[in-house]
């Protein structure tokens, strides 16, 4: 199963193993992460979410739409390069040892 | 700072809200969270969307897993009813008798589906969406069912409606006003939704009222739906009938208590009743809101239960603050996204932003020159960038809002409110 790494505000770590298919998100809010808020539930609707991708491995990750680009422009903590919507980070083998920053705020 | 027992009823989107930002915010004491449901507190939203079509499981519905309730000390009682509240003894009655001690006590009861007094109502195949349960006898139903009607044209009934006909059902709404979610959005984004549906196969009745459900005996236990009656005589065949004709906040128990209810429960800018010990949150509660110019207003949507909820979370943890968050909708019918930002009831003038043709574009609704929201579809930037404008405070003219070179982003961001 890939791994990702949550790291949140304070430094604090979190690696799950996660079923190829499990968006980051969905992963985060089933194992307790916090930091992530998901309002929306994954619809690509709200932009709380927000993660902040370690810059060399944005590649790993599936392309942004154009859906998800537009809400970027609408989230409560900046928007960097790196900056993705954890709902549409569907994992892939691919994406093992993702790791992904929490933002310091989503709502 | 009151860090006594906080009961909370209702385990929908702000129940659950509300319990989960007392413990992010350090909260001590007692949390009980209350729902009528056996489930786990769950997302509505996908019910009418990727769950019913089948999509998604309970794992992936649930606000949290079971462990998370355990971790974070919030004491979930399932399937539970309040009864009773005693105001002066600060207590709540469960239908089992038992009495929980509060300090501070957050109606967050939702609202329930709104049921008209039609002959048949009663019949197998009528059925409602609302809950998890309503959603699981619903999809059984949809399975089995070759032509459905559907009462009322709202989000609920088009989201339905778009799903039933991708798995290749007839479909017919029935709806007594003129237009479709006639309530929410302006008419160029009704028109826009109908045609839409009616393109996918979709028949609309506007201006017509379903006047009874017919049945026939299939057993000798009892019948089930064959059709629905409309006033003008005409019978539309119907082997399922969603009734979605919007919903009645539960207010009931909070009016017993001796608390103002109407259309919703009463409560003042930062979300207390006229009892300092007692809050209303989400679908139930009628508040004074700033963007719809100070007027009682009660919202049926997860934005407004969530950030009511942080409202009353951050008042009980000593940093009391007016609610003012901007309101903001979505809907999902198909292909089509449809996203609102602020409250745009009593526009009297729209503004188009992208053209029509393209299925990608939005309505700046106006009174006069005052922005009062946006309706994007399928053009989520702007919904974005509407959002943020409209939190700010700020404004664009109707000029501006039409001009496709007029840059909405750097509006949204730097133009002074």
């Amino acid at each position: 199963m890939p791994r990702v790494t949550y790291i949140s505000q304070d430094e604090k770590a979190t690696t799950l193993d996660i079923d190829i298919g499990t968006s980051v998100m969905q992963a985060a809010v089933l194992n307790g992460v916090d930091g992530i808020v998901a309002e929306c539930g994954g619809s690509c609707m709200c932009a709380t979410c927000h993660v902040y991708v370690r810059e060399d491995m944005l590649a790993l990750c599936p392309p942004m739409d154009a859906d998800e680009d537009a809400m970027l422009e609408g989230t409560a903590s900046p928007r960097l390069p790196n900056s993705r919507l954890s709902c549409q980070l569907v994992v892939s083998a691919q994406m093992d040892g993702l790791v992904v920053r929490l933002p310091e705020t989503q709502t | 700072m009151p860090q006594q027992p906080v009961v909370i009823l209702g385990a929908g989107h702000a129940g659950f809200q509300l319990a989960a930002s007392l413990r992010q915010h350090g909260f001590e004491g007692a949390v009980t969270l209350i729902g009528d449901e056996p489930a786990l507190p769950y997302q509505r939203p996908p019910l009418s969307k990727d769950y019913l079509d089948g999509k998604i499981g309970l794992d992936l519905l649930l606000m949290r897993p079971e462990a998370f309730y355990r971790d974070h000390r919030i004491d979930y009682l399932a399937a539970t009813r309040a009864e009773e509240i005693d105001r002066a003894r600060k207590t709540v009655r469960l239908a089992s008798g038992e009495r929980l001690h509060y300090r501070h006590l957050v109606f967050a009861t939702g609202a329930r589906n709104r049921v008209p007094p039609l002959p048949g109502i009663e019949l197998d195949g009528v059925a409602f969406l609302r809950t998890l349960a309503d959603t699981d006898l619903l999809r059984e139903r949809l399975a089995a069912a070759n032509d459905i009607v559907v009462i009322g044209a709202g989000f609920i009934g088009l989201e339905f409606a778009a799903v039933a006909r991708a798995h290749g059902k007839n479909v017919h709404i029935v709806e007594l006003t003129d237009r479709a979610m006639g309530r929410v959005v302006s008419v160029a984004t009704s028109r826009f939704f109908a045609e839409a549906h009616a393109r996918t196969g979709v028949e609309f009745g506007f201006g017509a009222q379903a006047a009874r459900i017919g049945g026939r005996v299939t057993s000798p236990m009892g019948s089930r739906v064959d059709h629905v009656e409309l006033a003008s005589g005409d019978k539309l065949p119907a082997d399922l009938v969603l009734v979605s004709i919007g919903v009645v906040p539960n207010g009931e128990l909070a009016a017993a208590a001796g608390l103002e209810v109407a259309n919703g429960i009463v409560v003042d800018g930062e979300l207390s009743t006229g009892d300092i010990n007692i809050s209303a949150i989400g679908d139930c509660a009628v508040f004074p809101c700033d963007h719809a110019g100070g007027h009682m207003t009660r919202l049926e949507a997860v934005q407004n239960a969530a950030d009511h909820a942080r409202c009353v979370a951050d008042r009980l943890v000593g940093k009391a603050h007016p609610y003012s968050a901007l309101p903001w909708f979505w809907s999902e019918q198909g292909k089509l996204r449809l996203q609102i930002a602020g409250l745009t009831q009593g526009h009297d003038r729209t503004v188009l932003r992208g053209p029509i043709e393209s299925g990608e574009f939005s309505v700046f609704c106006y009174r006069g020159e005052t922005l009062l929201g946006v309706e994007s579809i399928n053009r989520p930037a702007d919904h974005a960038h509407a959002r943020r404008l409209l939190a700010a405070g700020r404004q664009i003219s109707p000029d501006e809002a039409a001009d496709p070179s007029f840059d909405l982003r750097a509006a949204a961001t730097t133009r002074p409110g």
